[in-house]
């Protein structure tokens, strides 16, 4: 082999490794937190597991409270994310003259940007006791500021994936939907909307996954109460998600404990359900596989 | 006395995966210090034959080709050829101008660059030497340092046949060359041809009947994957023998 | 209602709805600056936490948060590239190919206090490197990797196919025509994508918090086996974490976080359309 092919070769075999690395990772985050998680189903039964009392200190280790805070958020967040996301998708890919656009675009790329600490911490320093005084609450710590802010985490990813799928739709079709006498209106909500749909959809599973998995913003505002929110004004009374549980006691934990395990067990939690919202989300990227790729993280 | 042909085509046959032929048990011999035109009309298989010479045909996936191809009684299609040493034997310029995104000078001497030559003195002469050949030298000495794309598309196309010069080749593969460019700019290359052959062996698939004309020494025509007639220009232009052949030339469909 | 009414109505609540969504963000940065900006000093940038992190500066953090996006960025450009050229130059139309496509988009996906558990029980406690920078920075880093890909394979396909065609036909080989010809000209987008990348993980704090983050360390690290205190998890502890904290001090630490990611990104989209004016295809 000359000198010239064996560079090739080994130059080959390195980028490649390199491509693989991302299976390895993905293998190597689920087996550790198998490692570290299985144990937890051990040592506490799937049925206390699957209890509505989260009191490690007691030894109750049931997840559902935490389960059902997530839940709350970030449906909270969705609905909020949601009509947002998709209006400023639609204004800026559709309605916005030239400049509104070039304004709109990085301030939503700035949003995207915020460390989510940053955001909490204006949540404990401004949004919480604003929803106090607004709402008449015990405290403003609750499930719906999170969700408020949950909701701006969510939203760049949501407004870029959409846009892109907006923008996407062939420009003919929305001629053809004014040529037979369509509004323009009528034209995005008939013609457009419709043909963008799986993008679109995609755009919303990414946000709510990007929801689901935010961490800081949610420990700080939410008041960390486990609760089991059984009743609709849970959204106004603090909770707990899985995500802060995590956050919160791994730090106070021994090595090894139940305790220890168990928040594997949650992660093991949050890691299949982040796996299923990507697959499905995926499903959609696999076929263009642009911006929503990279904006998934 | 008979030369010997630089170039034989031997029953070559190039298939895709989708099942789509290009070409099909085509048989030619291409001499040395001659223009050999190859046309017909689009989709006839002319291109992917230039291709195949050089073997840039690898570059597309799922290509299946059968025969063979002699350049210099060695074939240029078997496993262990060293495809890159084969691509500076036998260059290629494209349709369309390609200038690579960097300088003039850089342009033409990044065939040698990549060949591992990096005497400066010997760049700097193979470079002049290309685009002298090329008949570029007098309109870029002075501009050597500029982006490429700064020139203008006739200057371009030069550039790229500078290019395959400087790398000193044996054969030359053309590719309507003069498809994007105005008549004077044309009127340049077609004659720097007539120059170049005295050097090299040129295949060219030029992009007009005309033009066909104008330049072949040895014509060889294609029509849908299949060779019609191969024979001298002459022949092939004021006297073919396949009706087929006829009916194209004088433009009677095509 | 005419079709000229909804149509004014609709655009209206969208129009509305996209300035409610886009104007808190202005607000949110202004006010942080406004708030903070008195507490900024040369002092505050260049000296450590005293009384108990309730005067003094925050030196130490900014320092942690440098390393770590240093680190990170050692370990993740590199391998992130290799990865985008693996797959947009080398990689065949496959189930492996789509494999790993899937897990790019699965790490992308996962939480990222769900890093924080894995660089745990790796890095931390089976590999044995402790809570330390080295840790942190494996853990940021393969957070990073997803973000790196994409935009970095985005920018290499962006390169005219016709360039790889011609310098391969001029000799070139497969790794001399990716290094000389297409690596050049999608540099800006990879550039842009790194930088996107690495500001992503220097605001990040869950991934940190078990891995690496001191609560309060008002020292330099010593060595990448060290902690360290990072900006995130800073302003994390002392608007938490910390009863009876200057406000001032918050705000000027959210501040000097905002600062430095925000620069990040302008940077980026500087890059980017810096790059798109000049280039020449």
């Amino acid at each position: 082999m000359t000198p010239r092919n064996l560079r090739e070769v080994v130059i080959e075999s390195l980028v490649r490794a390199a491509g693989y690395s991302a299976v390895v990772f993905v293998g190597l985050i689920f087996f550790f937190l198998l490692r570290e998680g299985l144990p937890g189903f051990a040592e506490v039964s799937l049925p206390a597991l699957f209890g509505s009392r989260w009191y490690p200190t007691e030894g109750h280790y049931g997840l559902l409270p935490l389960i059902g805070g997530s839940l709350v958020v970030t449906l909270g967040a969705a609905a909020i994310a949601v009509p947002f996301g998709l209006a400023t998708a639609i204004f800026i890919s559709e309605i916005a003259p030239r400049w509104a656009r070039e304004i709109l675009k990085p301030l939503v790329e700035i949003l995207g940007g915020l460390p989510s600490v940053v955001l909490g911490f204006l949540g404990v320093l401004v949004l919480a006791p604003f929803m106090r005084v607004l709402l008449n609450l015990p405290t403003g710590l609750t499930a719906f500021t999170g969700s408020v802010l949950l909701a701006g985490m969510a939203i760049p990813t949501l407004v870029s994936v959409a846009e892109d799928a907006l923008d996407a739709v062939p420009r003919n079709y929305r001629d053809a939907a004014v040529a037979l006498g369509a509004s323009e209106w009528q034209t995005i909500w008939r013609v457009t909307l419709p043909a963008a749909r799986s993008g679109v959809l995609t755009a919303v599973m990414l946000g709510i996954g990007r929801a689901i998995g935010e961490t800081m913003t949610v420990m700080m505002v939410t008041g960390n109460a486990a609760r089991l929110p059984t009743t609709p004004n849970s959204l106004f009374l603090p909770i707990r998600t899985m995500t802060a549980t995590i956050a919160a006691e791994m730090g106070e934990v021994a090595n090894g404990s139940t305790h220890y395990h168990v928040l594997f067990v949650i992660g093991i939690v949050l890691f299949v359900i982040s796996f299923i919202v990507n697959l499905a989300a995926g499903a959609v990227v696999f076929r263009r596989p642009k911006r929503a790729e990279r904006v998934l993280s | 006395m008979v030369a010997t042909p630089k170039i034989v085509i031997d029953r070559l046959s190039i298939q895709y995966d989708d099942g789509t032929e290009s070409l099909r048990d085509v048989s030619i011999e291409i001499l040395a210090n001659e223009v050999t035109v190859l046309f017909g009309p689009a989709g006839g298989g002319k291109s992917t034959l230039l291709r195949a010479l050089n073997r840039l045909t690898d570059l597309v996936p799922r290509t299946h080709i059968t025969g063979r191809i002699l350049l210099d009684g060695e074939d240029v299609l078997a496993d262990g050829v060293d495809v890159v040493r084969l691509r500076r034997r036998v260059g290629m310029v494209f349709a369309q101008p390609i200038p690579l995104p960097m300088s003039v000078r850089q342009n033409v001497i990044y065939g040698l660059e990549l060949a591992g030559e990096k005497r400066k003195s010997r760049l700097d002469e193979a470079m002049e030497q290309g685009l002298r050949a090329a008949a570029l030298w007098d309109e870029v000495k002075d501009r050597l340092h500029d982006p490429a794309s700064a020139l203008s598309g006739g200057q371009q196309q030069r550039l790229c046949l500078a290019r395959v010069l400087a790398l000193e080749p044996e054969v030359i593969l053309l590719d309507e060359p003069t498809s994007g460019l105005d008549p004077i700019s044309t009127g340049k290359v077609e004659a720097s041809l007539q120059d170049l052959k005295q050097a090299y062996t040129v295949v060219i698939v030029p992009h007009s009947i005309q033009q066909a004309a104008r330049i072949a020494d040895r014509a060889a025509f294609f029509l849908q994957g299949e060779l019609i007639e191969y024979a001298s220009g002459k022949t092939i232009f004021t006297a073919p023998k396949d009706k087929r052949t006829e009916d194209y030339v004088t433009g009677r469909f095509g | 209602m005419s079709r000229q009414a909804t149509q004014r109505l609709m655009f209206a609540v969208i129009t509305v709805a996209a300035i409610t969504t886009v104007t808190p963000i202005i607000l949110v940065v202004g006010y942080i600056f406004w708030q903070g900006a008195p507490a900024v000093s040369i002092d505050f940038l260049s000296t450590g936490p005293r009384e108990g992190m309730r005067a003094g500066g925050i030196f130490p953090a900014i320092v942690g948060t440098l390393l770590l996006t240093l680190g990170t960025g050692v370990i993740a450009v590199p391998l992130g590239i290799a990865a985008a050229i693996y797959l947009s130059e080398y990689a065949g139309d496959n189930r492996a190919t789509r494999l790993i496509r899937l897990a790019i988009i699965n790490l992308a996906g996962i939480p990222s206090v769900v890093y924080g558990l894995f660089g745990l029980g790796l890095f931390v406690l089976f590999l044995r490197f402790g809570t330390s920078i080295l840790a942190g920075s494996l853990t940021l880093a393969i957070m990073t990797l997803p973000v790196i890909i994409s935009t970095a394979e985005e920018a290499i396909r962006a390169v005219p196919q016709s360039f790889r065609v011609v310098s391969v036909s001029l000799g070139g080989t497969k790794w001399q025509t990716i290094r000389r010809v297409v690596l050049p000209q999608a540099l800006p987008g990879i550039l842009t994508g790194v930088i996107l990348g690495l500001e992503r993980a220097a605001g990040e704090t869950a991934p940190i918090l078990f891995t690496v983050a001191a609560f309060f360390l008002p020292r330099l690290p010593h060595s990448v086996f060290d902690q360290t205190m990072a900006l995130p998890y800073h302003l994390f502890v002392i608007s938490t974490q910390v009863p009876g904290m200057p406000i001032h001090i918050q705000y000027g630490t959210a501040l000097v976080l905002l600062t430095f990611v925000l620069s990040m990104n302008v940077i980026a989209t500087f890059v980017r359309s810096y790059y798109r004016r000049r280039r020449q295809w």
